[in-house]
């Protein structure tokens, strides 16, 4: 990729001249990234360790404290026991639906493109509209859904949907599923579209039922996006806040906090930047033990095994 | 956004495969027509578009008529709520802060990126890996865990808040990991002839980028783009913590329009479904970019 050889005084103003280059394409994006990712990180770590409402320099310092009060404070560990519920419940619920829906969805029929357009909608809708919408969809008095239940004999909860501290977290878990279990069919679906034909076929010929193909041959083959998706899944619901903010506040009762809106409520609300700042690291240190055990124990299996790519590749240069 | 990034991160370092074949349709083997699974998609598709319909047929109810029966549909219909929204300031004055936003955020991410990839890809260095990893590490920092000094940063130091750049250069600024990660394969699988080609026409690096390679990668451009446009439009947290009254955005606006007129459930949905249209039809336009932009980053 370097120039041919120009000769001696050409090579070293050519060296010079690349390394200028470098730099200048490099720079806007370095000097971006620098000042506003990884300068606040840092800045993030550093306030940390000490007490600071917002003004003033930062001299009080208290070493670890922060971070026993953070831990010590129920609101925050609850909170980290909501993020991991809609971590467990988001997969277990949206992998089975999504996967059964990609599945039935999979096959020639009437208005499909249309079909998959549809399923897209709510994802693609920012979660503070939809959250908006389910907060009056949900509403105890003249909310449609306590109406629709009432008509089949079903009585809501008094305090509605998201007024029980009980209900409230399930409610917004219900809300997330609607919001994302659409990303999950359009992903799987891709994915489907990826298992070559001729599996199809030999499977047919072998006499193969439908079910048994799906179970033999299409889950199988679908299992790295299935693997890929819920580690997605699981980064973005660790970070959950919209919806919430939304929907609850996190309350009530503190029933639906997340770190998230903890650190906010913390952070921008009560001033407490020493306390915000222990929060986020805590939050970004979860966020990255499971990333990388997921990574460790899950993933590594699809980098590993090659059989599959290989097979694929292979049936890809048949089909061209 | 940040769940694109994730998965890009998993796969940075192989290089994607050129955009396939038109999709084929020939799943018909196994029983194409079975009445379960159109009765099975419409469930389907009633539970996924209800809430959305719902909006938009309560902003031509009155509350009136919603607090009577909540199920209904408008009789009769009116347009009130609607023309009250469009005729009032705020949701023109949202609509053009999220537009200028987004588009600034996507500017930005889309120049930098692209110049960043460039000599990532196609220039031999030293420490070249070193420094594409600065941007693979950069994809696993949430823009959540930096919030607060972010905060402080922009609206003390920078003296930025409740500005629009205030707004986007953050968000430019989280977006180019994924940017760079995307691009840089793209960017490398433009052959090596066509470089060698204008070097012997006297071309020099800087004139390739500009004039051969910009416009061939096109597509990862606009896929990249519509990313960084999406993750903007939609955004809230930033926004919340750095704009106020008339710098607002629509998920902003929205949100307060909703807690400020709790009552007024016909005027809240109505807003809602405005705020809502220009997002659906760019987006759906768009749909196959955003699918293969995600799907493309699974699969790897």
């Amino acid at each position: 990729m370097t120039a041919p050889a120009m000769g001696g005084r050409g090579r070293v103003t050519s060296a010079w001249r690349k390394r200028l280059e470098i730099l200048f394409f490099v720079t806007p994006a370095l000097a971006l990234f620098g000042l506003f990712v990884v300068w606040p990180i840092i800045t993030a770590v550093q306030l940390s360790v000490y007490r600071w409402k917002g003004f003033g320099p930062l001299v009080d310092f208290v070493g670890l404290r922060n971070y026993v009060t953070v831990l010590a404070d129920d609101v925050f560990v609850n909170s980290i026991v909501h993020n991991l519920i809609i971590v467990g419940g988001s997969i277990a619920i949206q992998l089975p639906l999504g996967l059964a829906i990609a599945l039935l969805l999979n096959r020639k029929m009437w208005g499909q493109g249309l079909l998959r357009t549809i399923i897209f909608v709510p994802y693609v809708l920012a979660e503070v509209i939809a959250g908006v919408v389910w907060f009056q969809l949900l509403q105890p008095e003249y909310g449609v859904i306590d109406g629709l239940l009432g008509a089949v004999g079903l009585r809501a909860p008094e305090q509605g949907w998201l007024g029980d501290p009980d209900l409230a977290l399930w409610t917004v878990l219900v809300v997330l599923t609607w919001k994302y279990l659409g990303l999950a069919v359009i992903l799987f679906l891709a994915g489907l579209q990826g298992v070559p034909d001729e599996l199809y076929e030999a499977a047919q010929l072998d006499g193969a039922s439908w079910w048994q193909v799906q179970r033999k041959i299409t889950v199988p083959l679908l299992g790295p996006t299935m693997r890929t998706w819920a580690f997605l899944s699981m980064i973005g619901a660790l970070q959950l806040f919209d919806m919430v903010w939304i929907l609850t506040g996190g309350g009530p009762a503190n029933s639906t906090t997340t770190m998230a809106t903890y650190l906010i409520n913390q952070g921008t609300r009560s001033q407490n930047f020493g306390i915000a700042g222990a929060a986020s690291v805590i939050l970004f240190v979860i966020a990255l033990i499971m990333a990388v055990l997921y990574q460790q124990l899950i993933l590594s299996r699809d980098t590993r095994s090659d059989v599959v790519t290989a097979r694929r590749k292979k049936t890809k240069k048949v089909i061209r | 956004m940040s769940t694109s990034n994730a998965a890009v991160l998993m796969h940075a370092p192989t290089t994607r495969e050129p955009a396939k074949p038109g999709r084929t349709r020939r799943r018909g083997s196994f029983g194409g027509g079975n009445p379960v699974v159109y009765a099975i998609a419409l469930v389907v598709v009633a539970l996924t578009l209800g809430p959305v319909l719902y909006g938009v047929l309560g902003g031509f109810r009155t509350n009136a008529q919603i607090a009577q029966d909540p199920s209904g549909l408008p009789s009769p219909w009116v347009l009130d709520n609607y023309v009250g929204v469009l005729t009032g300031p705020s949701f023109w004055q949202y609509a053009l802060n999220s537009t200028v936003i987004a588009v600034l955020t996507t500017a930005i991410t889309v120049v930098f990126g692209v110049m960043a990839a460039y000599p990532l890809a196609r220039y031999q260095f030293k420490g070249r890996e070193t420094l594409f990893m600065v941007f693979v590490v950069g994809l696993l920092f949430p823009a959540t865990v930096a919030i607060v000094p972010l905060f402080i940063l922009i609206t003390q130091n920078l003296q930025l808040g409740n500005t629009w750049m205030g707004v986007a250069l953050p968000q430019a600024a989280f977006a180019l990991p994924v940017t760079v990660v995307i691009l840089r394969p793209f960017l490398a699988a433009i052959p090596k002839e066509l470089e060698e080609a204008a070097q012997l026409d006297g071309t020099s690096r800087i004139g390739f980028f500009w004039r051969i390679l910009l416009p061939l990668s096109g597509p990862g451009m606009v896929t990249v783009g519509v990313l960084a446009f999406v993750g903007s439009w939609n955004a809230y947290l930033l926004p919340l913590l750095l704009l106020q009254s008339d710098m607002k955005t629509l998920p902003l606006g929205v949100a307060d329009f909703s807690s400020e007129h709790a009552a007024d459930t016909a005027g809240v949905f109505a807003f809602t479904t405005l705020a809502m249209i220009p997002a659906l039809v760019f987006f759906l336009a768009m749909q196959r970019r955003i699918v293969g932009g995600l799907s493309g980053a699974v699969k790897g």
